[in-house]
């Protein structure tokens, strides 16, 4: 029998800001335990939550970037359940079909064929846990540095539009970078601020019910996540198949042995005790509030592949290289563009020499001494045959180095490109009377010694002449 | 539903409160009061009530993306049962 997998997502981002969600305690990752602590985050009695008006706007941005509705009064919930990492005894978060911040949107993910959509469930905002860390002798103990960090969920609709590792991959690559590009997180899995658990479930092709689903947790990587699902989507269709019985159930990833393990029998929902949390009144958001962070929003990393590779004709791999964790280098490669030269020479050029030295250097294009303006000028020297490509990369190389313009090198350094037809002509007859052996095999048929002619003439024009016109003219004067 | 003697010397201690025997019979008459009264509200006929989040009609307020305050280690740590390694020890987890 043939299997539909189907994988639905849900995804933790912590978000950018200075300080957490209902504290002012600073949010930052690492440090010293227990350092970023006060009575609310540590739940002591008394204490009272205040919202953080930066992560209620990158929550809101998000969700409009996402297409959801916004719900324009929305509440927060107690989630009740007991762990050592959870100092009130519940979470504060969002519950409900149409409460959380942003619900009922989609987000596009390139296809073979364009685009597919991806449908989106909600978008909340909640609070991480603290971190429970295991101490000599068997003990454990709690680090409350990250309890009450600002925390964003972002849940795919039901039933799922994923159905392969790839989709997956893919959904959660453009929904990291768009995260990034907006500003609201720093999208670091290394360290947990984006962390990942799909479920997965299979039926029968044409099938119109969904099969048992598990979700998995551990994963470290976006490759983890693409084998986890293959395994575990494997592992389903293998124990149907021999008879076997499937149970809703979370699993752990192995990374080491590359298999998945049951971790525990999944909660029912109402053991959460989800109820309105009394010490937060309901948020109001106004439609001028909203439409003012809507109209504010960059441009987002997909509408900017699509306009790469539309509109400047680039292919889709050049336009990946572009759509980086990094905004500021396609931000880079638009002002370049609009500067005027080739988008595709462009992109080659910010790819290749430019990229190689700033990662050297380890520095960003906006620090290092190249503008923009530096490799259109570069650019425009190559298009308009100027120079050619060994002299560009050397060029590049000073530019680098001393900031001055490429154009303003070539004219002091007099490196201008040699095009003049008569004069490599002159060169190219030159190199021949030098060399007669050369010419004698080029005539017995060794045609590839033309390189080794080719050569001379390049040492006799100090490497200026211009290769194709060398290459052309000496193969005319060859074959006379 | 009153509360038993038991329940409450057990909520107490999951509490951490040393409460003296006079404190805990103030303490079982009082809670059961607050009880009585939840029992009185339950028999409330509220269909075709809106549901409402809040109590009073308040709109969230929120607060600049500013750190302030916050507590040291120590402090943090003086009112745990027991500490280690400047975390607050707790006890083993089954997972």
């Amino acid at each position: 029998m043939r299997y539909v997998t189907s994988v639905g997502m849900e995804v933790h981002a912590e978000l950018l800001t200075k300080t957490k969600m209902f504290c002012r305690c600073p949010n930052a990752f690492g440090g010293e335990v227990n350092t970023r602590v006060c009575p609310v985050c540590l739940g002591l009695p008394g204490s009272l939550p205040v919202i953080n008006r930066q992560a209620v706007e990158h929550v809101v941005r998000t969700a409009l970037a996402l297409n959801c509705q916004i719900a324009m009064w929305s509440v927060f919930h107690r989630k009740n359940y007991f762990y050592p990492d959870l100092p009130k005894g519940y979470q504060i978060s969002q519950y409900g079909e149409t409460n959380p911040i942003g619900y009922h949107g989609w987000i596009e993910i390139p296809s073979e064929d364009g685009e597919n959509k991806v449908s989106i469930q909600r978008v909340h905002l909640e609070e991480d846990t603290g971190k429970l860390m295991h101490l000599p002798g068997g003990k454990a103990g709690v680090d409350f540095n990250r309890a009450g960090v600002p925390l964003m969920e972002i849940v795919t609709a039901f039933p799922p539009d994923i159905h392969t590792p790839d989709e997956a991959r893919e959904y959660l690559h453009y929904l990291r970078l768009t995260l990034i590009h907006l500003g609201a997180s720093d999208g670091k899995m290394e360290q947990g601020s984006f962390r990942c658990e799909p479920n997965i479930s299979v039926a029968p092709e044409g099938s119109d019910k969904l099969g048992t689903k598990t979700e998995l947790k551990n994963l470290g990587s976006f490759k983890a996540v693409s084998i986890g699902i293959q395994h575990e989507a494997e592992r389903m269709i293998s124990t149907i198949d021999n008879g076997g019985e499937l149970h809703q159930e979370t699993r752990g990833w192995d990374e080491g042995r590359q298999i998945s393990y049951p971790m525990r029998k999944k909660e029912r929902e109402h053991d959460y005790r989800y109820f309105p949390d009394p010490d937060l009144p309901p948020m109001v958001f106004d439609e001028e509030y909203i439409e003012g962070l809507r109209a504010a929003l960059p441009e987002l990393p997909l509408q900017r592949r699509k306009r790469y590779i539309r509109q400047l004709g680039l292919s889709a791999y050049d336009a990946s290289l572009l759509i980086t964790d990094d905004p500021g280098w396609a931000e880079y490669f638009d002002e370049a563009v609009s500067l005027g030269g080739s988008p595709k020479l462009i992109c080659n050029w910010m790819n290749g020499d430019f990229l190689a030295m700033l990662n050297e250097e380890g520095l960003p294009a906006r620090e290092s001494s190249v503008s923009p303006a530096h490799i259109v000028d570069l650019v425009a020297l190559l298009e308009s045959n100027r120079i050619n490509g060994k002299q560009a990369k050397e060029i590049f190389e000073q530019s680098f180095k001393t900031g001055e313009k490429p154009s303003d090198i070539v004219k002091r350094e007099g490196l201008e490109q040699l095009t003049d037809e008569s004069e490599i002509r002159k060169a190219v007859k030159e190199a021949m009377n030098q060399n007669p052996d050369a010419v004698q095999k080029y005539k017995e048929g060794k045609t590839n010694i033309q390189g080794f002619l080719i050569g001379q003439v390049m040492k006799k024009t100090q490497g200026k002449a211009n290769p194709e016109i060398v290459s052309r003219v000496m193969t005319e004067e060859l074959e006379r | 539903m009153p509360i038993s003697m038991d329940e409450l010397r057990q909520i107490a201690d999951l509490a951490r409160l040393r409460l003296s025997d006079v404190e805990l019979e103030a303490m079982h008459s009082d809670l059961n009061r607050v009880l009585t009264h939840f029992t009185h509200l339950q028999e409330l006929q509220l269909a075709g009530v809106e549901v409402s989040a809040h109590a009073v009609d308040a709109q969230s307020v929120w607060d600049n993306d500013e750190p302030s305050g916050g507590l040291s280690r120590e402090q943090a740590l003086s009112s745990a049962p027991s500490a280690e390694s400047g975390l607050f020890l707790v006890p083993t987890i089954i997972e």
